[in-house]
């Protein structure tokens, strides 16, 4: 696999010249991408370029080798088939299965130039590396050396171990300064402490802000300025593999491959989070562009063919793709005919409402601005109407343990919302932050789980504190909660430990 | 540049052989490899190989969907497909992994430590096979040999100059007709049969009947590992015994008494009639729960034993699977009359699907 060599060699010349046709369009429309390059690959490629997270050159794991087994089987007996791939990186890379027909490589093409506008532009983007490419391909180097010094079975196990706790990191991080920067300390600088007060003229102020309740609140901040002193972390940590990385006595090559993981953990962060909408743009522009711009009249069945493959809901299951770009449609529609603002949110006549246009015009306009400033968790919260919930037909589903089976649980438009952000908070994740490094004063780990209403997977949170009992080589727990009840997991090294805490 | 996903797969691979042989324990008391078999490999359902993680319990956490259906319908594509996460992770996968029935042999008995079985210094017999290894000139249109017909006409055809690059027709006359053709071949064979018999009467409930069922399952794949051409032969017994299909002896369930002699006679009869010893290893495996209707019965069964049973077969097999209503009995019997060790049977006590694994170690575990 030659990624980066080709280099707009690999096309043939009429791919070419659709490629310069497609992005002249694209550009027409006012998207703005960096410069594309496209390669062909027979799907054997396509699958492992796949497997791979579209890395040809990424470290060797198991993992991929799996998820390789699995593309290739799901090809072989047609579940599956993977149309485009598209790299966030400067230039852009983007695979084109061979044999595809025509139509397919176009549509493929219109997409990847949404995609590529949308990593450019979306400010969730900002913070990435433009440079994946060969920073990956530097880890896979890297890595590839340890296992020549170490042995494939240690480095291939320090990874499982990694990757179990890939999820505990501080996914707004890169776009927030989250310590303060470090002060020089000096022996003679007494903090002053001084407590706020409340306005008031200067003869009220012994009775608004009496002296007793100022020495106390005085006192109290000393005393948690010292508490928070002796405190390691001073704040609670978000960022666990960082604390890891700083704290953790590991060995020089278990810590590169430590902030190897969590390097490629963060770049895989803003596709998570965009992954409704970035998949509604680019299905939204692939198909204005073929649609009015691109499309011959022979190719017309082909590509309705495609796009409702594309946009099929399988089952039951909510489809990215159709989402996205349906709720964009809804927005761009509202946007056209005014429908927003003070005046439209007051009316509760149905009428007038199904019949509300202003003919503003504003829906494109609009559609450019939210690719600009939102993920999928502000999309959602901020887009998802009652009336789109009713039209595409959305209800939450749970498991129902007694019968043993997915259940349909309510169509209330409320609870539809809360139940996709509350999957899209922190990427699905729970909120875990390490709290105290020096937990019973031994040098053990405390966790803790901001618990939201859902339990963690009994099972997987034991294997887990097993791996970060391995990094940390001291006991390590976690807070968190069964049910109600707040339940305290150990990891000694040895065995799990569960404690129900009082509440 | 890397080496491809060969390396990573290999890997995976073992780490998944691995998990097979940690989880076969478990595999084989669910039965849930069972029914799943193809013509010679087998689909094992096998959890993807996770990475564990702090993650919610996606039985908490439902998802949302789309569609019809009412509050309590149930929601289709359900087990984690259902999902519909929209984060990057993705839902729990089932992978199939393929395992031929050969493999899994292996495994099982690296696994129990199965020796291997012992030729019993049968004869060969002799089986013969058509192979097809050659081309003849002659043959029924049915077996032309299509690539190397049009091989032969365009080799003529190019000869003769008939042949034109633009418009490449090529068209076969009778000599360039090519044939496959067969030879005939002696292939020695050993050859075993397994005699399975089964109590249906009505003390063997459904429970007792699965686990004589999955156990059957692995002393298959274990002897067709050592025997070519295995064959079975299922007998239900109540207080008369009949001869059945493998689908017949697993669902029958008769409610009449017990009579133990009358499927040892009819065994004494298959094997009588259709395997004679000095051709065949022969397997008569019998599963009961332990009542007997008399004890004149037994002593007629205990007969049947020792003068037909024992001197026809590798070994005779009786695995006691207790049920609630069975006394048990049967197997203290047989160990009266012939001690607990003894060269012609192996007798077992499968008290739950936790003593499958055992139970199949104390049958194959002689190498008979």
């Amino acid at each position: 696999m030659k990624a980066h060599q080709h280099a707009g060699g690999g096309l043939p010349r009429y791919l070419l010249d659709i490629q310069e046709d497609i992005e002249r369009h694209a550009r027409g429309y006012g998207l703005d991408f960096f410069p594309q390059v496209f390669e062909i690959l027979t799907y054997e490629q396509m699958n492992m370029v796949a497997a791979y997270g579209g890395f040809p050159t990424r470290y060797p794991h198991w993992r991929f080798g799996m998820e390789y087994e699995r593309l290739k089987k799901s090809y072989t007996y047609g579940l599956s088939k993977i149309y485009e791939m598209v790299i966030n990186n400067n230039p852009c890379y983007a695979y084109l299965l061979e044999g595809n027909s025509l139509v397919d490589q176009k549509i493929v093409m219109a997409h990847v130039c949404a995609h590529n506008d949308f990593f450019k532009n979306n400010r969730w983007f900002t913070h990435t590396s433009r440079n994946m490419m060969d920073e990956v391909a530097n880890h896979g180097t890297r890595i590839r050396r340890y296992v020549d010094s170490f042995g494939i079975e240690a480095v291939e196990e320090f990874i499982d171990v990694c990757l179990s706790i890939e999820n505990l990191i501080d996914i707004h991080s890169p776009g927030i300064r989250r310590r303060p920067e470090a002060q020089p300390v000096s022996e003679d600088a007494v903090p002053m402490f001084e407590p706020a007060r409340f306005e008031s003229k200067p003869y009220m102020q012994p009775f608004i802000n009496p002296r007793e309740v100022l020495e106390a609140e005085r006192e109290r901040l000393e005393t948690e300025a010292r508490q928070k002193e002796k405190r390691f972390p001073q704040e609670p940590e978000r960022d666990v593999m960082l604390f890891l990385l700083e704290h953790a006595p590991l060995k020089k090559w278990q810590r590169d491959v430590l902030s190897i993981i969590r390097e490629e953990a963060y770049y895989f962060v803003p596709q998570g989070q965009t992954k409704i909408l970035n998949e509604g743009w680019a299905t939204y522009w692939h198909s204005e562009i073929m649609t009015k711009k691109v499309l011959d009249a022979s190719e017309l069945i082909d590509y309705a063919d495609h796009a409702s493959g594309v946009t099929a809901s399988s089952g039951m299951r909510l489809n990215p793709y159709k989402l996205g770009v349906e709720l964009l449609y809804h927005v761009e529609e509202r946007w056209n005919r005014g429908q927003f603002g003070k005046d439209w949110e007051d009316c509760d006549d149905m009428a007038a409402r199904r019949n509300w246009d202003l003919r503003t015009g504003l829906g494109r306009k609009k559609l450019f601005q939210i690719r600009e400033v939102y993920n999928d968790i502000t999309f959602i919260d901020e887009f998802l109407s009652l009336d789109f919930c009713i039209e595409h037909k959305l209800f939450t589903f749970g498991f129902i343990k007694n019968r043993h089976r997915w259940e349909v649980l309510s169509r209330e438009f409320e609870k539809i919302k809360q139940q996709l952000l509350f999957q899209l908070t922190n990427m699905g994740n729970p909120i875990i932050r390490v709290v105290d490094a020096n937990y019973q004063n031994r040098g053990e780990l405390l966790l803790m789980h901001d618990h939201m209403g859902v339990d963690l997977r009994p099972d997987w949170a034991d294997d887990t504190l097993r791996n970060l009992n391995l990094i940390w080589q001291r006991p390590v727990s976690l807070q968190t909660s069964v049910g109600e009840k707040p339940v305290l997991i150990s990891h000694d090294g040895a065995e799990v430990v569960r404690r129900e805490l009082e509440s | 540049m890397p080496v491809g996903p060969e390396e990573d797969l290999s890997r995976f691979k073992q780490i998944v052989r691995g998990k097979i042989r940690k989880n076969l324990r478990k595999y084989i008391s669910s039965g849930e490899l069972i029914g799943r078999q193809g013509k010679d490999k087998i689909s094992i359902p096998l959890p993807q190989v996770d990475i564990p993680r702090f993650r919610f319990d996606d039985k908490q956490s439902g998802g949302v969907g789309q569609g019809e259906g009412e509050p309590g319908d149930p929601v289709s594509g359900e087990e984690g497909d259902g999902q519909g996460k929209a984060g990057e992770s993705p839902g729990e996968h089932v992978l199939e992994v393929e395992v031929t029935l050969e493999e899994l042999a292996d495994i099982l008995g690296e696994e129990l430590e199965l020796p291997n079985i012992e030729s019993r210094g049968k004869e060969k017999i002799v089986a013969v096979r058509d192979r097809y290894v050659a081309v003849r000139r002659t043959g029924p249109e049915s077996l032309r040999h299509f690539k190397r017909t049009y091989r032969e006409a365009l080799k003529r055809q190019i000869a003769s100059g008939t042949y034109n690059p633009k418009n490449p027709v090529i068209i076969p006359v009778r000599e360039d007709k090519r044939f496959r053709s067969w030879r005939r071949e002696e292939i020695p064979e050993t050859n075993a049969v397994v005699i399975y018999m089964m109590d249906v009467s009505g003390s063997m409930g459904e429970e007792q009947k699965e686990i004589v069922r999955i156990e059957s399952f692995w002393i298959d794949t274990w002897l067709r590992r050592h025997y070519k051409g295995l064959e079975t032969r299922f007998i239900i017994h109540d207080a008369v015994a009949r001869e059945v299909d493998r689908e017949t002896f697993f669902t029958t369930r008769e409610s009449g008494g017990t009579m133990i002699s009358s499927a040892y006679k009819l065994c004494v009869e298959i094997m009588e009639a259709d395997y004679p010893s000095s051709e065949w290893n022969i397997y008569p495996f019998h599963f009961s729960d332990g009542d007997n209707w008399s004890v004149d019965d037994t002593k007629a069964c205990l007969r049947l034993l020792e003068e037909k049973i024992f001197p026809g077969s590798n070994v005779f097999c009786y695995g006691q699977v207790e049920s609630p209503y069975g006394s048990g009995q049967f197997i203290k019997d047989l160990h009266g009359a012939f001690g607990e060790e003894n060269e012609g049977i192996i007798t077992s006590e499968i008290k739950d699907r936790g003593a499958i694994v055992d139970s199949i170690k104390t049958f194959l575990g002689k190498g008979k």
